[in-house]
């Protein structure tokens, strides 16, 4: 058995392991934390198939960004409530049985042959020279550049969206409300003070 | 030397595995919302392993967008449940039946 399979099984191993214990966690913390390791062990196997930079976009992205915003909820908000476990086995046999049938289902279909290396054909390795980097921005930035633009504006409307949302106060617009002008009385806005002044011998 | 369909194979199992998180965690969000990212990463080894033996790069851009898209479903989605978190005082799926009629 060649290297490379030996890294596919451990990380295939780890990714099905720990996908299967972070649906299973009864603390959602620890379900994070899990598919933290999941996410890992995908970049691992994504590396394996030569695609460096989304893997290390995985992991700075997912990992770092994502999953702590995921873990700065959980602990913000109050998660351990016993209700949320009630119908936790109520479903188990129906999500079981899904999934077994759909698994089975995939690998019927998807080991007929078709896929199998003498029919596609072995990929070749490429040597060090080659740069993922460089083959994804090349097309990024010519074809596809465009989308990428979209993908910009997405984010930053995603961005306006999540703190519009949770921003306490509204953040309201500052204009002129014409007609509350016009109407405006004297007696709203200006107030007479009967003030006795002082006399001069007082003060001292 | 592995061959695709091992890799379509095992991201069938986790896309799989995903969709039972759904089924047994429906009543906390959060844990949906994980599910969710569960299975994005079991589309997203798909897309690289045909990318990888098929030779086009198209397949690694069309992740790059789903990681962007996912990112910002998460942002938005995670304000949500902060929102209703705020207004209802819990996170439970079941909780969140106003608009039943």
């Amino acid at each position: 058995m060649e290297f490379t399979s030996v890294l596919f099984y451990i990380f295939s191993f780890f990714f099905v392991t720990s996908a299967v214990m972070m649906i299973t966690a009864r603390n959602t913390a620890k379900a994070a934390l899990l598919l933290i390791l999941t996410f890992f062990s995908a970049a691992s196997l994504w590396l394996l198939l030569e695609a460096e930079f989304l893997a290390i976009t995985l992991i700075l992205i997912y990992v770092g960004a994502v999953m702590v915003l995921f873990m700065f909820v959980i602990k913000m908000l109050d998660t351990d409530k016993s209700t949320l476990r009630a119908q936790f086995t109520r479903y188990l046999p129906l999500g079981i049985f899904v999934s077994i049938v759909v698994i089975a289902q995939m690998v019927l279909v998807l080991n007929a042959g078709q896929f199998d290396l003498e029919v596609i054909g072995v990929p070749e390795r490429h040597d060090a020279s080659y740069s993922n980097i460089t083959a994804i921005a090349e097309q990024l930035y010519t074809v596809y550049v465009y989308p990428f633009e979209l993908a910009a504006i997405l984010l930053l409307i995603a961005i306006i969206a999540a703190i519009t949302l949770v921003h306490r106060n509204q953040v309201r617009s500052k204009k002129q409300n014409i007609s509350e002008q016009v109407n405006v009385q004297a007696q709203d806005r200006l107030r007479f003070a009967s003030i006795k002044p002082k006399s001069s011998k007082e003060s001292k | 030397m592995i061959a695709l369909s091992d890799y379509l194979i095992l991201s069938s199992i986790v896309f799989c595995i995903g969709l039972a998180g759904i089924f047994i965690n429906r009543t906390n969000i959060i844990m949906l919302l994980m599910c969710v990212e569960l299975i994005l990463a079991a589309v997203n080894t798909n897309f690289i392993a045909f990318s990888y033996f098929s030779g086009d790069i198209a397949g690694q851009i069309f992740v790059f967008f789903i990681l962007t898209v996912a990112a910002a479903e998460v942002a938005i989605g995670l304000a949500i449940l902060t929102l209703m978190f705020r207004s209802r005082g819990s996170i439970d799926i079941d909780v969140t039946s106003t608009l039943k009629g």
